[in-house]
């Protein structure tokens, strides 16, 4: 095939990309359908919610922070996991892992954009939104650490979207990218990686009222599960493109992969052994939301089932991923990684945010899982992500495709 | 963001130039909207228009207050038939209001809880109270190991009784936990929040150790007979749901030199409320003649209420 550069513009880049996204197999078709149902659902819970006001979840002034912050916290370590494809591609010129790195940064655009609509959904006034933009609005910056994540995540929504976008343009005019003009801007989003997670953390390590979270640990541990299930998630996705979408990925990925992912969950688990020593060798008032969380106080143990199930399934995960009992099969490894992943997110999620709150600082307990518009709102905030990442990289590895065959 | 900042920037400068007439009375709107025969709601609506544009209290200058103060009567006059007055009285020098809370008189009569509920116009529906009254057993001395459900009649025997609300910390974790600005502390030492700035993120409730601040979950309801008319904008003004709200000392009093409605409202005299910047007054009384104390001091958040012992 030709190249016909000065032909192929930027409006017939989107339109070819709308193009693509449009057209595909009854099963694509079927398949996109599924997420606008999903998204359906959570416009009607919004609706509701909108109309009732935040009484339309279980959250109470004893758990203020419920199902949504649980989402968002798991979500940004998923946007975070991105650079573990960035990092050993470009700094370590990993040619296998170069030639998915694009699908991470995409995984990690959906994880933000699916952060971004927790917050906003968790707002009891999301029209006064604006009061957060510096200029039109009053951003409590350096002092609020929840400015501060707002920055942070915007700002790397800007890096993985812009970065991958100008890759792809420039391998869709059938151009090699400059690598003056991006390069820069992917050593600035490995650091910013690391930063939204930190930052994430520290919105909960930074309050002394509430002893659950003011740990010192919370943030390297946040690191660490982050690079656990985010890896994971992006092994998944990886498991269909290559299935489903005609994109060749080769086992030696998967293995890099599952080789990152182990490293990570030990840690984490680790870490997760020297906070549970921590608060039950001499077990202090300070102990209570971990009583709460692990056995239940006072008859309210609704998150009890849940953390030891999460710590199961994280050590079954962990231990089948780390021995690999089916060598030249990747795709047995999948259940292990869906296993993790929901383990972390389980842990890192609920079982995070509401023992920090409970027992409230006047001593309170209280259970609470979520409302059913919760679950409705949820589950089209997941269709939102999956929608975005589909739309993203459907075109995205039709070019790559394109573009290597043409080399 | 940035698309959706340029066109907020639109909006709003259109705004003030549009406005501009607006803004000097409500009465021009009222008159125009009268001509062009629309309905009384459509008024209401397009203050309701202009409120949502407002500033953050702290910028607005004197005559943007005032326009705001006149379009929340109006907006009660219009929507709920009623005439209130929300005053905008500015701290005074040389003032800086403390608390002192004597465990040893209290009874548990929970006297001040109704008190407060009417003065600052709580929600009934969700049954709102920024005190809380916690019933203990001798030998402790943190509310958190007491009871604060108890239903009987009082005082228990054997029982003492701790009272619990905002205690307008000299160094306040809520107010460096805003995203926007929207709670601060005032020269006279009230933590205060702008209700139409907050955009309810709960973020300083989840700083707050002493549980002192409460969110407006459902649209907060008040029978019209009820309520409380005299208002202040920092204060017990109307409230919306999502919408984070706490104890202002009673600002629309205590800026008026009068005392708290707890503290009036108590049958034993266990509350005193006084500025502590005055030698003479009954707070520093307290402070220099008895044995006082304050909860979790450890975590140096300086509350400015104390408990003592007779």
């Amino acid at each position: 095939m030709k190249k016909d550069t000065t032909s192929k513009g930027l409006l017939s880049f989107i339109k070819d990309t709308l193009l693509w996204n449009l057209t595909g197999s009854l099963g694509y078709q079927l398949y996109l359908g599924i997420l606008i149902c999903l998204m359906l659902t959570g416009i009607y819970g919004y609706f509701i919610q909108f109309k009732l006001g935040l009484a339309a979840t279980n959250m109470s002034n004893i758990v203020s922070w419920g199902f949504y912050i649980s989402n968002f916290t798991f979500l940004v370590g998923v946007a975070a996991a991105a650079v573990m494809l960035i990092l050993p591609s470009y700094i370590f010129n990993d040619k296998d892992l170069h030639k998915v790195v694009i699908i991470g940064e995409v995984v990690a655009v959906g994880a933000l954009v699916m952060c971004m609509t927790f917050v906003f959904v968790d707002l009891g006034r999301p029209l006064q939104f604006w009061h957060l933009i510096p200029g039109i609005g009053q951003l409590n910056f350096p002092s609020s650490l929840l400015a501060w994540d707002i920055l942070v995540l915007n700002g790397y929504l800007a890096l993985n979207a812009l970065i991958p976008a100008y890759i792809v343009f420039c391998h869709y005019q059938g151009k090699e990218p400059v690598g003056k003009y991006y390069k820069p801007f992917v050593f600035l989003s490995i650091g910013w990686a690391v930063g939204i997670h930190m930052v994430t953390a520290f919105l909960y390590q930074g309050l002394p009222a509430r002893p659950f979270w003011n740990n010192p640990l919370l943030g390297p541990r946040f690191l660490a599960s982050a690079f656990a299930a985010g890896p994971a998630i992006i092994s998944l996705v990886l498991h269909v493109v290559n299935s489903r979408m005609g994109y060749k990925i080769d086992n030696k990925i998967f293995n890099k992969l599952r080789i990152i992912i182990v490293s990570a969950a030990i840690i984490n688990l680790l870490m997760l052994f020297s906070e549970i020593f921590k608060e039950f060798y001499f077990p202090t008032h300070h102990s209570q939301s971990a009583m709460y969380l692990f056995f239940g106080l006072e008859g309210h143990n609704s998150l009890v089932p849940w953390i030891w199930t999460a710590i199961s399934i994280n050590l079954i995960g962990t231990i089948v991923l780390a021995i690999n009992p089916f060598k030249e099969k990747q795709i047995f490894l999948m259940p292990a990684l869906i296993l993790l992943i929901v383990g972390i997110w389980i842990e890192k999620g609920i079982g995070l945010i509401v023992p920090g709150l409970v027992p409230s600082p006047m001593g309170e307990i209280t259970s609470y899982a979520p409302s059913s518009v919760e679950l409705y709102i949820t589950v089209g905030i997941l269709g939102l992500g999956m929608f975005v990442v589909t739309m993203l990289l459907k075109p995205a590895l039709i070019i790559e495709k394109k573009y290597e065959n043409e080399k | 963001m940035d698309s959706d900042k340029k066109k907020k920037i639109n909006r709003r400068t259109f705004l003030k130039g549009a406005a501009s007439t607006a803004i000097a009375g409500s009465a021009v709107v009222t008159a125009g909207c009268k001509a062009k025969g629309l309905l009384g709601s459509s008024e209401a609506f397009a203050l309701e228009f202009q409120e949502y544009f407002k500033k953050h209290y702290r910028l607005m200058t004197k005559a943007e207050r005032e326009g705001t103060v006149a379009r929340l009567e109006k907006l009660a006059r219009l929507k709920q038939n009623i005439t209130i007055n929300v005053d905008t009285t500015e701290p005074a020098e040389k003032v800086l209001y403390g608390y002192a809370f004597n465990v040893t008189r209290c009874e548990g009569y929970m006297e001040c809880v109704e008190a407060c509920v009417k003065e600052n116009n709580l929600d009934r529906k969700s049954n709102t109270q920024y005190i809380r009254i916690f019933e203990m057993e001798h030998g402790q001395m943190s509310p958190d190991q007491g009871d604060g459900k108890y239903f009987h009649m009082v005082p228990a025997e054997g029982h003492f009784y701790m009272g619990v609300q905002c205690f307008q910390c000299q160094n306040p974790p809520c107010v460096k936990a805003c995203p926007t600005k929207a709670t601060w502390m005032e020269p006279d030492g009230i933590v205060v929040v702008d209700y139409d700035w907050c955009i309810g993120c709960r973020y300083c409730m989840a700083a707050c150790p002493y549980w002192g601040r409460r969110f407006n979950w459902n649209q907060p309801e008040i029978p019209k007979e009820e309520i409380n008319k005299e208002q202040h904008y920092l204060g017990n003004r109307k409230r919306v749901k999502g919408m984070m709200e706490k104890c202002t000392f009673c600002i629309q009093r205590s800026r008026k030199g009068k005392l708290t409605a707890c503290a009036e409202a108590c049958p034993t005299g266990a509350r005193v409320f006084g500025n502590l910047l005055d030698p003479d007054s009954e707070i520093r009384f307290v402070l220099e003649n008895k044995k006082v104390y304050r909860l979790k001091e450890d975590l140096g958040t300086d509350p400015k209420f104390w408990y003592f012992i007779d």
